[in-house]
């Protein structure tokens, strides 16, 4: 980029320290208002509503383009596809092979998520677009809520709360519920997510057992190389790996008759983690003894029969939905573009 | 011959101990006849107050014989400890039967409070998912501030649970903690104004009714969390109840009313509040442990030893 002429004139008049320094800033405030400038021009398309502070963000920076805006998906497309420069798109609505197919000037995914099973990496691969996601803000909450899953579905805290509510604590005991600490956990997949409910869990006393492709040499569990000898040996298992062909359906009928009557099922993954229907089946006949769920495979509908079960807990893909993640996801994603957009190097790469 | 322990049951709980009642034998003013009853009753020496059956001058004037009050609680406010230390009676409570799965209540209750899980878990069911889309955000545990109002064996364990998730905890009790390294408050206004969240778990006495007053609670500021496993009298149910509906605290877990199973109505409609029917012990495994400590408790009492979980009356 060739400064102007204006900018060397005033750089030979301010030759002392406290010039220097004035000049460092002015030269900062200017290359401030060209990248913001650089920027502004670049399409960004939004798959879908997904956080108000990051759409504000998106639209102050850049020029968004929100694809929910029109009923005629195909068509508003075409209309804009020359413009769209970056997509950014979560776990609800990633880039697929048709989209990125249908935007000849992408040259980068920036996804407001961890997960990447909604993204056609291959494809990307292929065409030389960048992918980030937003890995580690997010561990913390996922690692909370999975705990705090498995407590609510253990000591029905959910089922209590909806006694009192009912008016029903008057005329009735609520009855004993069953222990958490000390129960041995069994986690699949031991990344970032995956060791800090360990952590977690290792305060109550719980004994950690783990299964993943390979073991961790770092990491003090005791490793299974099976699923299913994972949950005939734990009390509480959680799903905490990546949603990838090969773990498709990874707790099938199997694993879950091997987990037991006296069993929980967390699943803080992805809906596809689990066959769905077997889960079900499973728990309406006790064979389960219980299942924390924030995942479903074709969300949001949920199979109506847990809603009669009350050794179930049914949340709605909040997994990261806090105020503070929700702004340090967005804050990434932001982060991202700007940096693809400047020729800086990327802070989250996947590809 | 089996030992002669009273077992007294004024409480509404239908509970029953069966390794007791295999070891001992019971003197059950309830269900003795009243020639045999009335025989004994002059010369029992330990008596099992179940659940929160009242222990009162009235009830140790039944008795003169009594040395022992072997308590199957935590809190054990329902008895009259002074009126004991006066008459030189020893007594006894759960010891730690439940303070691992308060402890696990008590997390569970702060999870779920911050991060609605029970408030999802109705919108779901509700069928609101596919239809109005979104549920709201909710709020980060990790790394939040700590306050635990009471750090006896339960706060204790409340920390060590609450340090995995990057808490940083800070505490007030009577007085400092020896082998506490947490930073130590001396008041309950103090501690409320330097924490995010406050975890009540102090015994119930004269001295803590009502400690938790509407000026503790405003301390705590807009965003702070309020989680009482204790007994619903350390805080001002009243204020708290206004302070909530008004928003000017963020929300609160509540196991324990001021008087259960009575709970305020206005708490109903609100998300940001977690309702608990005092269940946070409540658990097989616990009720097994208490057992083990109640016959600990009586047999060392027989055998002249010192007892298991006696606490210091003041």
């Amino acid at each position: 980029m060739r400064w102007p002429s204006f900018f060397h004139r005033r750089r030979r008049k301010f030759s002392s320290p406290q010039g220097r320094n004035q000049n460092l800033h002015r030269a900062l405030r200017i290359l401030s208002v060209v990248s913001s400038k650089l920027m502004e021009n670049k399409g960004v398309l939004m798959t879908c509503p997904m956080s108000s502070y990051l759409e504000e963000q998106l639209q102050k920076r850049f020029r968004l383009l929100k694809l929910w805006d029109s009923q005629m998906k195909a068509d508003f497309l075409k209309q804009n596809s020359q413009l769209i420069s970056a997509v950014v798109g979560n776990t609800v609505l990633g880039a697929d092979s048709e989209l990125i197919d249908s935007l000849p000037n992408l040259e980068i995914v920036s996804s407001n998520s961890v997960g990447l099973d909604k993204i056609d990496l291959v494809k990307c691969k292929e065409r030389g677009i960048r992918v980030t996601n937003t890995p580690d803000v997010l561990t913390d909450d996922v690692a909370d809520l999975a705990i705090g899953l498995a407590l609510a579905t253990l000591r029905k805290i959910s089922v209590a709360d909806g006694f009192l509510r009912n008016g029903l604590w008057k005329n009735s005991d609520f009855g004993l519920t069953t222990k958490f600490s000390g129960k041995s956990v069994g986690i699949i997949g031991l990344g970032r997510i995956g060791s800090a409910i360990a952590k977690r869990a290792k305060a109550f006393g719980c004994p950690i057992g783990y299964h993943s492709r390979s073991r961790k040499p770092n990491a003090n569990y005791k490793y299974y190389s099976s699923v299913i000898d994972l949950a005939a040996n734990c009390q509480i298992l959680v799903v905490a790996c990546a949603l990838t062909d090969e773990t498709r359906h990874i707790v099938n009928r199997e694993v879950i008759d091997a987990l037991g009557p006296k069993g929980i099922l967390i699943n803080i993954g992805r809906g596809p983690h689990v066959d769905e229907s077997e889960l079900v089946s499973a728990l309406v006949e006790g064979r389960l003894g219980g299942a924390g769920l924030d995942v479903y495979e074709n969300e949001p509908e949920i199979p109506e029969k847990l809603f009669q079960l009350q050794n179930v807990v049914l949340l709605s893909h909040v997994g990261s939905d806090t105020v503070e993640t929700c702004k340090a996801m967005a804050d990434l994603v932001l982060a991202n573009l700007e940096a693809h957009f400047l020729g800086k190097p990327l802070l989250t790469p996947v590809v | 011959m089996a030992s002669i322990v009273l077992y007294l049951n004024n409480s509404a709980k239908d509970i029953t101990f069966p390794l007791l009642e295999d070891r001992f034998q019971f003197l059950n003013p309830n269900t003795s006849s009243d020639s045999s009853f009335s025989s004994l009753a002059g010369t029992v020496r330990i008596l099992l107050c179940v659940a929160n059956s009242p222990v009162n001058s009235e009830t140790l004037d039944k008795y003169p014989s009594l040395e022992c009050v072997v308590g199957s609680t935590t809190g054990l406010n329902h008895i009259d400890l002074a009126e004991c230390r006066r008459r030189g009676i020893r007594v006894t409570n759960a010891g730690d039967a439940f303070a691992d799965d308060a402890a696990d209540y008590a997390v569970g209750l702060l999870i779920d409070t911050l991060r609605r899980i029970s408030a999802a878990d109705r919108f779901v069911r509700a069928g609101s998912w596919a239809v109005k889309g979104l549920f709201p955000l909710s709020y980060k545990v990790w790394g939040k501030r700590v306050g635990i109002a009471g750090m006896g064996s339960i706060g204790r364990r409340i920390s060590k649970r609450l340090q995995a998730f990057g808490c940083s905890i800070a505490y007030n009790s009577r007085k400092p903690k020896a082998n506490i390294s947490f930073p130590f408050y001396a008041s309950v206004q103090e501690l409320a104004s330097n924490v995010d969240i406050l975890v009540v778990c102090l015994a119930l006495t004269n001295e803590t009714r009502h400690i938790i007053t509407r000026d503790v609670m405003k301390a705590l500021g807009k965003e702070g969390i309020i989680v009482n496993i204790g007994r619903g009298s350390l805080i001002d149910e009243k204020e708290m109840v206004k302070l909530l509906v008004k928003g000017e605290i963020g929300g609160a877990g509540l196991d324990v009313f001021e008087n259960e199973p009575v709970v305020p109505q206005e708490l109903y409609a609100l998300g940001n509040v977690v309702l608990s029917p005092h269940r946070g012990g409540a658990v097989p495994e616990s009720l097994l442990r208490l057992q083990e400590i109640m016959i600990a408790n009586i047999e060392a009492f027989f055998a002249n030893k010192p007892l298991l979980s006696e606490i210091e009356l003041e």
